[in-house]
């Protein structure tokens, strides 16, 4: 079984987009949507939940305000300035300044405050009309999104090895950071969705530089490749000097917008150009892919 | 005044927004927490006149002193340290440096060093008038996972005599809430698109959860479908701004060129957007 991985660096350039149009051209596959705290795969594909289950990403502190002395001694060890003060109702921990490391559980010497495990979201298994798919959702404003990412890899790996399933295509997250790197470590190759500006330009070098740190084949694909045919043209130089292999350019066409609101990937609904050129690479990737 | 803009969804518009705003704004500071992928300085293009190393603290054991008892595995809820018979090791990529090793150690053995995770860099811009921008960005190193140690060290810069503006990364997991932590308004920057408006919902969840006002901008507001429009006045935020999608903004854009300087009525939008968020906060 292979498995690719679909990131950009900058958000917003089409990753979604390129992969719900793969997740209807890939026959063999299950899907994954690693982008936990703002996914969108779902709203294409429309899934029919399987199966729920709550995700645990770890322990949190919770402080008995019965037991408390005030002696203040977790407020001076912690060093994420989580734990609050007021006359009137003593202390509290802050849960989004909170990083759960649990000093002062350790450090409490009335053992007021007690490690327990925390639900920072949910994970499904759903069916598509492009097949099964593994997505979850973050609590707003919860931590741990990486472990999430690694987990609904995990079960998407898991999916594909029990159906016989060839390749696992991950929607990934956009950064360079933790849940990033949760979803390329270990994949046989990652597609870079880039567009020809300053911006996507710059992060797609950072995040090329996170592939190379973790020794992951890339690919590049330029969306709207006619907004700056300088710029993209220097994209061509950059994938050439580090031998990566140019496997699309898409041309900006609003109809991309059209597409999404009808709820269809861009080669279900006619993008014209737009959907030859996505049908053409994903050609292209198959054979990068050797399946 | 702290302002951040944000958006859940990436690649809205939000250093657009941030970047044009920073050059209207009369003494306004930009700061970028978007420290994984900056993109701010791309359009300002500061003078860079200090840079430093953003650390953090990882422990260091004395092989001299420690007795193997595990303590300090079993304290790490990162699984950052692990001790097998006779070795401890440190897992440096895994710590987020918060000293429980350090303190549950009975031998005192644990000592504390420092790693790099990153880049501050603080300088200044010109701006549209005669007046300078403060600016200042975070750069998370490429390998490093953790990026709030990063963000918060940006934060750090921020001056209470200017109209701060702080660039959020897109998301809403631990780098966005870092980001919004403190701020007196959020603006979020939508598009008018299923994504834009899913990944919208959830970024007001965390604004509301952080009880901090918001409102919204939306951008290419020619595209897509009008139930962003809805959402907005089913909850009651207000919509300070409507940016249409331009061809050539968006290639100005592409060269790191700010639509403020090359248009006198967006400046003129702009302004007017500084003053309605000035007028929301007051409220």
């Amino acid at each position: 079984m292979k498995e690719l991985t679909i990131i950009s660096g900058k958000g917003g350039t089409g990753k979604t987009t390129v992969t719900a149009a793969f997740a209807t051209l890939a026959t063999n596959k299950i899907l994954a949507d690693c982008d936990v705290d703002a996914a969108d795969l779902h709203l294409i594909l429309t899934p029919k939940e399987l199966s729920k289950a709550d995700f645990i990403g770890g322990r949190g502190p919770i402080l008995d305000g019965e037991k408390c002395i005030r002696c203040g001694e977790c407020q001076r060890l912690c060093r994420f300035d989580a734990i609050e003060f007021t006359e009137a109702s003593g202390y509290s921990i802050n849960n989004f300044a909170c990083d759960s490391c649990g000093l002062c559980a350790l450090a409490c010497p009335e053992k007021a405050i007690t490690m327990a495990d925390t639900i920072n979201g949910q994970w499904f298994i759903s069916d598509t009309r492009a097949g099964k798919m593994v997505h979850a959702r973050l609590g707003i404003g919860e931590d741990n999104s990486g472990k999430l990412v690694t987990l609904v890899r995990q079960q998407g790996k898991l999916l594909a090895k029990k159906e016989n399933r060839e390749l696992l295509i991950n929607d990934g997250p956009p950064g360079i950071g933790c849940p990033v790197t949760a979803s390329i470590t270990g994949v046989d190759m990652v597609l870079i969705v880039t567009e020809p500006t300053l911006s996507g330009m710059h992060d797609m070098e950072r995040v090329h530089g996170l592939c190379r740190h973790f020794d992951i084949p890339a690919l590049v694909c330029i969306n709207r490749f006619d907004l700056n045919l300088h710029n993209t043209e220097k994209i061509r130089n950059y994938c050439n000097r580090h031998e990566i292999a140019l496997v699309g350019e898409i041309p900006l066409d609003q109809v991309v917008n059209k597409a999404q609101v009808a709820r269809l990937s861009v080669v279900e609904y006619d993008c014209g150009r737009v959907s030859q050129v996505v049908r053409e690479m994903w050609k292209k990737v198959e054979k990068e892919l050797d399946i | 005044m702290i302002i951040a803009i944000a958006s859940g969804k990436g690649g809205t518009g939000k250093t657009t927004i941030a970047t044009n705003l920073a050059l209207v704004a009369p003494a306004a500071q930009y700061l970028d927490c978007d420290v994984e992928e900056p993109n701010g300085h791309l359009f300002l293009k500061p003078e860079i006149d200090h840079r430093r190393d953003v650390t953090m603290s990882i422990p260091k054991i004395d092989h001299e002193l420690c007795t193997y008892c595990g303590q300090c595995a079993g304290a790490c809820e990162f699984n950052a340290l692990a001790v097998i018979g006779k070795k401890v090791m440190v897992f440096p990529e895994l710590c987020h440096g918060c000293g429980a090793c350090t303190f549950i150690c009975p031998e005192g053995a644990i000592s504390e060093t420092s790693k790099i995770v990153g880049q501050l860099e603080t300088g200044s811009a010109a701006t549209v008038t005669e007046k300078k921008l403060k600016f200042g960005h975070g750069i998370s190193k490429i390998g490093n996972p953790l990026t709030p140690p990063v963000i918060k060290q940006v934060k750090k810069l921020v001056n209470d005599d200017c109209f701060t503006i702080l660039d959020a990364p897109p998301g809403t997991s631990c780098p966005m809430v870092q980001t919004l932590m403190g701020c007196d308004y959020c603006l979020f920057v939508t598009e008018p698109t299923p994504f834009g408006l899913n990944d919208l919902e959830l970024a007001v969840g965390v604004a509301r959860q952080l009880k901090i006002p918001c409102g919204i901008v939306i951008n290419r507001s020619d595209s897509g479908d009008d139930q962003v429009k809805k959402y907005c006045e089913r909850e009651a935020i207000p919509i300070l701004m409507e940016l249409g999608f331009d061809r050539d903004l968006a290639f100005a854009y592409s060269k790191g060129e700010a639509a403020v300087s090359k248009s006198l009525s967006l400046r003129q939008e702009f302004q007017d957007l500084y003053e309605k968020i000035v007028a929301e906060v007051e409220k």
